[in-house]
C-alpha cells in the first residue's frame, strides 16, 4: 500500500519553543488515520506542518513528492485541511463558503463552472446544509457553522483531507453522519487524516497515530492491542479501552 | 442602483445649495455668472466630494477585509499622517513667501499632500519588513503615524503662520476641488475599484484564517502588496485633494453590511458607492446648515459618523437584534 502522505524527520518551534521533535510518520493512501494525544501533544501543529501551513525542519512527502516542489494550486487541488474552529466569513453566505472550496479549481476572475457548482451543491448535500445555503455564516449556530466549513472542505474534492477537530460543535447525530461519510470518501480512494478528543470516533478509523509531548508514541490499526495500551499510556492510565459488540469504546477509569 | 439614483438627487440638490442658493442653477442658461458659480464651483465639488468619498468608502473596505478587522481604516497605514505632515511642510515652506501664488500652493499641497501619503504607507511597510504579518503592519502603521503626527506638529508650531491653513487640512474640504483634481480623483477610483473587486474572492478566503487561505493555494503575499498598494494611492489620491475627512472610510462598509451580507467584491463595489453617497451628502450638508457660511465637511462627517457608529454598537448589544 503506497502512502499518500509521509513526515520525515519534521521538527517544529512555535516562538521559540520547539512542539515537534524529528517525527517520522506515513499516512497509507485510501484510508482514514485518526490523529490523539492528550492537550498540547502536537496533533495540530503536526497536521499543518503536513498541510505546508507551517515552516519545519525535514521534509514533507505528497504523493512521493517533496511538498515544497508542488505549486500552489497544485497542492490545493490534492490537499484539503480544514482549521480547528475557523472564525470570520460571517457576512459570506453558505453558498459562497463553500464555493471557497473551488477557489483552486478556478481561472483568475472566471466565474464558477457547472462543474464547481454540483461540487459545492454534493459538498452542501452531503453536510446537510444545503436547505441554509442562502444564509449568513454569521447565522448559523456552532455545529451548523462546523457542517458548512466541512462542505467548503469536501467542496475541494481533494485526494487526501486533513481535518481538526472536524466533530468540534457536532451533535451525536451529526458526529454519526460524518463517520458515514468518511467511510464514504475512503471506500471513493480518498485518504483522511482526522485530529480527534472523542477516542470512541477515533478507534473507528484504520489507523491510529498517538502522539504525547511533541513525538509520535504509536502507530498502528485501530483495532490492535498495542495502539489501545499505547492510548491508555498517553493519557495517564485515566482511561481504559474497552470491547463493545464489534467496536471499541474508551471510557474514563 | 438604489446607491447610484440617491447620489444622482443628491447632485443635483448639491448643484442649487451655496450662497446664491437654487437662483443659480435657475438661470445658469441666461446669466454667465451663474453658469460659472455653477460649472465651475458646485457641479465639481459636488461630483469631487462623490468620488472622494468612493475612495475613502473603498478604501475601507479593502483595508477591513485585509486585516479582518472591522474597525479598520483607511488612514490606519500611515498615509493620513503622511499627508498632514506633507502639507505643514509645504505650508511651512512656500504658503508663507511672496512668490507663492495661489495656484503654485494648491498644487504643491495636493503633490506634497498625496507624496506624503505614499512616504507614510512605504514607511509602514519597510518597518513591517513587508505585508506578510497583519499584526505587525497594524503597528506599525500606528507607529508611523504617531511619529509623523509629532513632525506634523513640529512643523506647525515652528510656522505659526501656517496653522489656519494646516486646520482647514485636517479638518477636511472639497471647497478648492475642481475639474481636473475630480477627473484625477475619478481614474484613480476606477483602477482602484477594478483592482480590488477582482481580489474580492482572495479576501473571501482570507476572511476564513490566513492558514485555510494558503491552503487554499490562493498567493497571499503578492495580494496583500497590491491591496496595500490600492489602498495607498486610492487613500492618497482622496486626501490630497479634500484633506483629513474623517469617518466615511471606516462606516460606508459597516453601512453596506447592516443593509445587505455579501462578499468582498460587491462589498467592495458597494462601499465605494456609499461612501461617495455619504460624502456628497455631508457636503451638501455642510453648505446649507449655516448658509451663506459652511461648516468643515470633516467635522460634519465626524460627528455624522460617530454618532451611526454608536448607534450600530447600540443596536447590537440588544437583545435579539441582527448583527
Amino acid at each position: 500500500m503506497s502512502d499518500a502522505l509521509q513526515a520525515l524527520g519534521i521538527g517544529v518551534a512555535l516562538g521559540g519553543t520547539p512542539v515537534l521533535h524529528g517525527i517520522d510518520v506515513a499516512l497509507p493512501a485510501a484510508r482514514w488515520t485518526s490523529v490523539v494525544g492528550p492537550n498540547g501533544a502536537g496533533k495540530s501543529t503536526l497536521l499543518k506542518a503536513l498541510a505546508g501551513l507551517l515552516p519545519h525542519s525535514g521534509q514533507v512527502q505528497l504523493l512521493d513528492r517533496p511538498l515544497a516542489q508542488w505549486r500552489g494550486r497544485d497542492r490545493a487541488r490534492c490537499l484539503a485541511w480544514l482549521g480547528q474552529g475557523e472564525q470570520g466569513a460571517d457576512d459570506l453566505s453558505v453558498w459562497d463558503v463553500a464555493m471557497l472550496g473551488r477557489l483552486p479549481h478556478q481561472p483568475w476572475l472566471a466565474p464558477p463552472s457547472d462543474a464547481d457548482r454540483a461540487a459545492v451543491e454534493q459538498a452542501l448535500r452531503a453536510t446537510q446544509a444545503w436547505d441554509w445555503r442562502e444564509r449568513p455564516l454569521g447565522a448559523l449556530s456552532g455545529g451548523e457553522r462546523q457542517r458548512v466549513l466541512l462542505a467548503r472542505l469536501l467542496a475541494v474534492q481533494a485526494e487526501v483531507m486533513l481535518m481538526d477537530e472536524p466533530l468540534a460543535n457536532l451533535d451525536p447525530p451529526h458526529q454519526a453522519d460524518w463517520l458515514l461519510l468518511v467511510r464514504e470518501l475512503v471506500a471513493q480512494g480518498k485518504t483522511v487524516v482526522s485530529v480527534l478528543h472523542e477516542i470512541g470516533m477515533a478507534l473507528h478509523a484504520d489507523q491510529m497515530v498517538v502522539m504525547a509531548q511533541g513525538r509520535v508514541h504509536h502507530q498502528g490499526a485501530c483495532d490492535a492491542a498495542a495502539t489501545h495500551q499505547a492510548l491508555e499510556q498517553v493519557f495517564d492510565h485515566r482511561i481504559a479501552i474497552h470491547p463493545l459488540g464489534d467496536q471499541w469504546v474508551a471510557l474514563p477509569r | 442602483m438604489a446607491l447610484l439614483l440617491a447620489a444622482v438627487l443628491v447632485l443635483l440638490l448639491g448643484a442649487g445649495v451655496g450662497s446664491t442658493g437654487f437662483d443659480s442653477v435657475l438661470h445658469a442658461r441666461n446669466d454667465p455668472v451663474a453658469w460659472q458659480i455653477l460649472w465651475d464651483i458646485r457641479l465639481p465639488r459636488t461630483l469631487g466630494a462623490w468620488v472622494a468619498g468612493g475612495l475613502l468608502g473603498l478604501a475601507g473596505a479593502v483595508a477591513q477585509g485585509l486585516f479582518r478587522n472591522p474597525l479598520a481604516d483607511p488612514y490606519l497605514l500611515g498615509s493620513a499622517s503622511g499627508a498632514a505632515l506633507g502639507v505643514a511642510l509645504a505650508l511651512a515652506l512656500f504658503g508663507t513667501t511672496p512668490f507663492a501664488t495661489q495656484w503654485l500652493v494648491r498644487l504643491g499641497l495636493t503633490g506634497a499632500a498625496f507624496a506624503g501619503a505614499v512616504i507614510g504607507v512605504v514607511l509602514t511597510l519597510a518597518l513591517a519588513k513587508g505585508v506578510q504579518h497583519t499584526l505587525r503592519l497594524l503597528l506599525a502603521g500606528v507607529i508611523v503615524g504617531v511619529v509623523l503626527g509629532a513632525g506634523r506638529d513640529l512643523v506647525t508650531i515652528a510656522s505659526p503662520d501656517t496653522l489656519q491653513a494646516m486646520q482647514g487640512f485636517m479638518l477636511g474640504s472639497t471647497g478648492f476641488v475642481g475639474w481636473a483634481a475630480c477627473g484625477v480623483m475619478a481614474a484613480m477610483w476606477l483602477a482602484a475599484l477594478l483592482v480590488a473587486a477582482s481580489l474580492g474572492r482572495v479576501l473571501d478566503g482570507l476572511a476564513l484564517g490566513e492558514a485555510t487561505a494558503i491552503s487554499l493555494g490562493l498567493p497571499l503575499v503578492a495580494v496583500r502588496a497590491v491591496l496595500v498598494a490600492v489602498l495607498a494611492l486610492a487613500t492618497g489620491a482622496a486626501v490630497a485633494q479634500t484633506g483629513l475627512i474623517a469617518f466615511v472610510g471606516l462606516a460606508s462598509p459597516h453601512l453596506v453590511r447592516s443593509i445587505v451580507k455579501t462578499t468582498h467584491a460587491r462589498l467592495i463595489v458597494l462601499s465605494a458607492l456609499m461612501g461617495g453617497l455619504l460624502l456628497m451628502a455631508a457636503d451638501v450638508l455642510a453648505r446649507w446648515i449655516i448658509a451663506p457660511q459652511e461648516l468643515p465637511v470633516g467635522v460634519l462627517t465626524a460627528v455624522l459618523g460617530g454618532s451611526y457608529l454608536l448607534w450600530l454598537m447600540h443596536r447590537r448589544r440588544r437583545p435579539g437584534a441582527a448583527l
